[in-house]
C-alpha cells in the first residue's frame, strides 16, 4: 500500500520543465531537473536557484486584540528562542521542544514589518514532514490564548550570489535586506511576503505566495538568465555543505539543542530564565554538556559515509553513527555530519567509517563546510 | 565479439575466455553524476550475481553485481580517480573489471542488446 501522494501548486510546471519527480514528506517533488544534481549544486552556489519548496507549512500565530509581546511570549513557552525583543521585519531561527527538551522541529519565526497592521502575530514556517504534528501541538498547548491559521500558500526560494540581484531587479528595495529580515512586497500581480534567509548558506530569499500567483513568480525568476531550477538532491548536498540539519536525520526527539548542537538558538535571556518546555534538561546540558553531540565528519578518502554509517575509534570500536553525509560538489568530495561522544568532538579528532565493512579514516571537521555567503547588511 | 547485459544494468563483453563488464549507459544516466567508484581486487573471484564493485552518484550508492561467475584479472584504475569517467564512457573507456569466466553457459542466461533495451525502456 503506497499513500496517496500530494502534489504541490507547480506540478505541471515541475514536469514542463524536465523535473524527476519522486516522493517526499508525501509530496510528489522534483528531485532533479536535466541539469542533474551536481550542476544544480554548482549553479547555485555560483548564480542563483530556484527551489520550489511549497510543501514547507506556512502558518500565523495571533493573538486576537493582543501584542507583539502577548504572542511572543505564548510561543516562548515552546521554543528556546528570543522572540519577545523580536524587532518588526526580523526573522529568528528556533526550535519547537518537548517536555524532554527533544527537538519536535526546526522552524523560522518572523515578527511582520512595521508597515503591516500584523501586531500580535508570528509568521511560522516549519517542515512538512511534521508540519500537521506541530500545528496540533502548539495549538494544544496554547489553547485558546492563542489561533493558529494554517496558510494554503506557494513557497519559492531563490538562493545564491545572484539572488539579490535578480529579487532586486523586481523589488529594489530587496538589495538592502540584511540576512534574515522579512518585508512585504508586490511582484507582478502579486502580494509576496519576501523574507532573506534559506536552507544554502548563500544569500538568498523565501518567497511566500498565493498558491494561483506562484506560477506566473516562477516564471518571472526563470525568465532571468542567472536562474535555473533546482531540485531536492541539490537541496540537500547544499545544505550538507552549509552545516544545516535535516530533520528527522540530524535532528529528531531523542536530540536537545545542546547535543544537536544548536545552541546558538537559545536566546541570552533564555538561558537564564528558562521558562520553555524542556528547559530543565536544556539548560542542565548547557552547563554540563550532553553525553553526544553533533559534528561535521570529513572523511579522508574518496569514498561517501551516508547516513546510517558507524563512526568508530581507530581499533574499530563503535562511537557514532553518520547522520548525513554524501558527496559535497562545492568541497569536491565527500562530507558529513553524526553525533559522537562529548571526547571524541573536538575538531581535528581522528575517527573511522565503517563503510561496507571496511575502516575508512576521518577527522571530525568545523561545520559549514563552505563558507556562507550571507548578506549581514552595509558594512560600518 | 558478444555483448550481454543483465537485469540490473551491467554489460559484459565477451572476448575468448575473458570478458570486460561495466554499466550501461541507461544505469550511468539514472544514477547522475559518478563521485566515488569502488573496484574490486586483481585475483578476487565472485559468484554470478554477487556484490563485486560499489558506484555512487551525489544521490546514492549502488552495488554492481558479478554478472558471471568468474576471477578478476584486471580493474580500471582511472576510474577510482576520475569517478566522472562512467558517465563519460560507460560502455567504453568507462568499463570497471576484466574477469575470466568460469562457467560459459551462465552468458546464456544473460539478455541481447535488443532485449536489454527492451528492459531498460520498462525499468
Amino acid at each position: 500500500m503506497t499513500e496517496t501522494l500530494k502534489t504541490l501548486p507547480l506540478d505541471a510546471l515541475h514536469r514542463e520543465l524536465g523535473g524527476k519527480m519522486v516522493p517526499f514528506a508525501g509530496y510528489d517533488m522534483a528531485v532533479q531537473y536535466p541539469m542533474g544534481v551536481k550542476d544544480e549544486h554548482l549553479w547555485t552556489r555560483a548564480k542563483a536557484g530556484l527551489f520550489d519548496v511549497s510543501h514547507m507549512g506556512q502558518a500565523i500565530l495571533r493573538v486576537a486584540g493582543g501584542s507583539h509581546e502577548d504572542v511572543a511570549k505564548l510561543i516562548e513557552e515552546l521554543v528556546p528562542g528570543e522572540i519577545i525583543k523580536l524587532g518588526k521585519g526580523r526573522i529568528r531561527y528556533s526550535l519547537l521542544l518537548n517536555d524532554q527538551g527533544g527537538i519536535l522541529d526546526d522552524l523560522m519565526i518572523s515578527r511582520f514589518p512595521a508597515d503591516q497592521d500584523a501586531e500580535g502575530s508570528l509568521f511560522l514556517v516549519v517542515n512538512a514532514a511534521v508540519k500537521d504534528a506541530d500545528y496540533a501541538y502548539i495549538q494544544e498547548r496554547l489553547g485558546d490564548r492563542a489561533k493558529l491559521e494554517v496558510l494554503d500558500r506557494s513557497l519559492l526560494a531563490l538562493q545564491g550570489p545572484k539572488a539579490r540581484a535578480v529579487i532586486g531587479g523586481l523589488v529594489p528595495e530587496a538589495l538592502e535586506m540584511p540576512f534574515m529580515t522579512t518585508r512585504a512586497a508586490t511582484i507582478g500581480g502579486a502580494q509576496v511576503t519576501l523574507s532573506c534567509c534559506g536552507y544554502t548558506g548563500e544569500d538568498g530569499f523565501e518567497i511566500s505566495v498565493a498558491n494561483e500567483h506562484a506560477e506566473e513568480l516562477a516564471r518571472t525568476l526563470l525568465a532571468h538568465d542567472d536562474v535555473a531550477p533546482i531540485g531536492l538532491g541539490a537541496r540537500d548536498s547544499l545544505r550538507l555543505e552549509a552545516g544545516l540539519c535535516l530533520y528527522g536525520h540530524d535532528m529528531t526527539p531523542a536530540e536537545s539543542p545542546v547535543s544537536a548542537a544548536l545552541t546558538f538558538a537559545l536566546g541570552k535571556r533564555r538561558k537564564t530564565e528558562g521558562g520553555f518546555a524542556g528547559a530543565d534538561r536544556v539548560l542542565k546540558e548547557l552547563a554540563e554538556g550532553s553525553a553526544m553531540v553533533r559534528v561535521g565528519v570529513q572523511p579522508e578518502g574518496r569514498a561517501p559515509a551516508r547516513e546510517g554509517t558507524t563512526i568508530a575509534t581507530g581499533n574499530g570500536a563503535e562511537i557514532g553513527k553518520i547522520t548525513s553525509g554524501g558527496f559535497g560538489p562545492s568541497v569536491s568530495g565527500p562530507v558529513a555530519m553524526g553525533y559522537v561522544p562529548r571526547s571524541h568532538a573536538d575538531v581535528g579528532t581522528e575517527v573511522m567509517l565503517d563503510i561496507r565493512g571496511k575502516l575508512h579514516p576521518a577527522r571530525v571537521a568545523a561545520l559549514p563546510f563552505v563558507e556562507p555567503g550571507y548578506y549581514r547588511g552595509p558594512k560600518s | 565479439m558478444t555483448t550481454k547485459f543483465t537485469e540490473d544494468h551491467e554489460w559484459i563483453r565477451v572476448e575468448g575466455e575473458s570478458a570486460t563488464v561495466g554499466i550501461t549507459v541507461h544505469a550511468a544516466e539514472q544514477l547522475g553524476d559518478v563521485v566515488f567508484v569502488e573496484l574490486p581486487d586483481v585475483g578476487a573471484t565472485f559468484s554470478k550475481g554477487d556484490d563485486m564493485a560499489v558506484v555512487e552518484s551525489v544521490k546514492a550508492a549502488s552495488d554492481v553485481y558479478a554478472p558471471v561467475s568468474g576471477e578478476i584479472i584486471e580493474v580500471n584504475g582511472a576510474l577510482v580517480d576520475a569517478p566522472e569517467g562512467v558517465n563519460e564512457g560507460a560502455e567504453g573507456t568507462g568499463w570497471f573489471v576484466k574477469l575470466k569466466f568460469t562457467d560459459p553457459s551462465e552468458l546464456d542466461g544473460l539478455m541481447d542488446e535488443a532485449a536489454y533495451k527492451e528492459h531498460a525502456a520498462n525499468g
